[in-house]
């Protein structure tokens, strides 16, 4: 179980979180949505320590870490137990397909190369990426690329993995097949934090979305009920919006 | 106007190579003590370290504000003055000196651009996984930061190859240095100037060879 109590962010003076208190069980898979600049990708970040939150408080497992004054060890152990999936796939330009899903495996776990590679091949074959294990990134596809980015956030064997906008720096003909894997991680139950403005995605295969404006959690709960009947006008007001642009979302 | 006297020409090659090695050292020597300050001098700018940042800016002002002959004459001429210690320099020591200064100067700034040009999105990646930062640096940034520096710095190394020349106003006889004496001897100048500039040319296609080799096989990994 992962625990976010209070978390602040600020940037020079203006505030991006202000006070998120978050719980999320073990095989949860949760959307977060709100307009952009409204501190998703911030709270994201913070819990990887990409950013460091100014204050709060952490816990996953038996980690637990002050936000505020996080020692160097901490912040390492955190970052271990969260896997990032980045908007612009981020992978190592100088590795292969292989080498960018078990450099953390041989790095930080420090697994013999043998096991490293028999696990990696693994992950490709679940990614659909048997063939490419020798490919550079800039051989492959935008899908690919970001499929790819998932496999390496699937060999940390994180708790959870955090998705921040995985699809929106996608052509549209790449959106399906990563969607279509991140649906494939869900139905394995595997923890996940999904920033995204894929509102059909949310629909299909979020136990819970979360609705953020103004660095605050205003409203969440399953998506049946959010999308349906939500109580805050700001919801109403982002869903009408956000929904006027995309297909329907009967169910 | 004479004809060239190319077999004058054709006996001063081996004479002249067997100066080459003086040379390659100055320079080989040069080179290697220029990357490891450079490295010094790029990893303090890029870390912005307080104090030590503002003395490399100076060392780095200087040493590209000033002709390269102005600072080997001070060295070798000027320092012993100061320092009676110094009075035993010899004009090797004070090109080697001389060259690893100048060029480090230049190379800092070139290798402190290659670490920056690492998409910054790479080191996020790398923390996010869990990577302490000499992991980082060593596994990610180095190897790409060497990539983009590569095609720069054999250009400094090649343009160092030329300014051991220079070591031959310190008294040095250096392959400049034999050229001069053997034209000073044969009246011959043309001939052994020609013949010395092919020498030198020879040498740095030789090297631009061995950097289009090396840039392509940094490149497989970038191959669309």
């Amino acid at each position: 179980m992962i625990v976010v109590e209070g978390l602040i962010k600020h940037f020079q003076d203006s505030a991006v979180l202000s006070g998120i208190d978050l719980q999320i069980q073990q095989g949860e898979i949760i959307v977060v949505i709100g307009p952009s600049g409204t501190g998703k990708s911030t709270l994201l970040r913070c819990l990887n320590f990409l950013e460091r939150p100014d204050a709060g408080r952490i816990r996953i497992g038996n980690l637990d870490v002050d936000a505020a004054r996080p020692r160097k060890a901490d912040i390492l152990a955190l970052r271990r137990a969260t896997a990032f999936v980045f908007q612009n796939y981020a992978l190592f330009a100088n590795k292969t397909a292989l080498e960018n899903i078990i450099e953390g495996l041989i790095v930080v776990n420090r697994w013999p190369k043998a096991k490293a590679q028999a696990r990696g091949r693994e992950i490709l074959e679940r990614i659909g990426l048997a063939d490419k294990a020798d490919a550079y990134p800039a051989s492959l596809s935008g899908g690919q690329q970001q499929r790819v980015g998932i496999g390496r956030a699937m060999a940390a064997q994180a708790e959870v993995i955090l998705f921040d906008e995985p699809t929106s720096s996608l052509d549209p003909e790449w959106v399906e097949e990563v969607l279509g894997l991140m649906k494939q991680l869900a139905e394995e139950r595997q923890t996940m934090l999904v920033v995204t403005h894929e509102m059909a995605f949310a629909r299909d295969v979020a136990d819970r979305v979360i609705f953020m404006e103004g660095g605050r959690i205003v409203e969440q709960g399953p998506p049946s009920e959010l999308f349906s009947a939500p109580r805050d006008p700001r919801t109403r007001d982002f869903l009408r919006k956000v929904l006027a642009n995309q297909a329907p979302l009967e169910s | 106007m004479n004809v060239l006297d190319v077999d004058y020409m054709l006996g001063l090659v081996p004479v002249l190579l067997s100066y080459l090695p003086l040379t390659l050292e100055m320079a080989g020597a040069g080179m290697v003590l220029a990357l490891i300050l450079a490295c010094l001098l790029a990893v303090v700018r890029v870390l912005a370290i307080p104090g030590l940042n503002a003395l490399t800016l100076l060392f780095i002002s200087f040493f590209r504000g000033t002709p390269l002959l102005v600072q080997l004459f001070l060295f070798y001429y000027g320092l012993p003055q100061l320092f009676s210690a110094l009075t035993e320099i010899n004009g090797i020591t004070a090109t080697i000196l001389g060259l690893t200064l100048h060029f480090s100067a230049y190379m800092a700034e070139s290798i402190r651009a290659a670490i920056v040009g690492v998409d910054r999105s790479q080191t996020e990646a790398a923390l996010s996984i869990g990577m302490t930062n000499g992991q980082l640096m060593r596994r990610i940034v180095l190897p790409q930061a060497t990539r983009i520096a590569v095609p720069t710095l054999m250009n400094y190394f090649i343009d160092m190859i030329k300014a051991t020349s220079l070591a031959f106003t310190l008294g040095v006889t250096e392959l400049m240095g034999a050229t001069q004496k053997e034209a000073a001897g044969s009246f011959l100048y043309f001939e052994a100037f020609i013949t010395v500039a092919v020498i030198y040319w020879g040498i740095v296609e030789l090297l631009a060879w061995l950097q289009r080799r090396l840039e392509a096989r940094f490149n497989e990994a970038y191959q669309r």
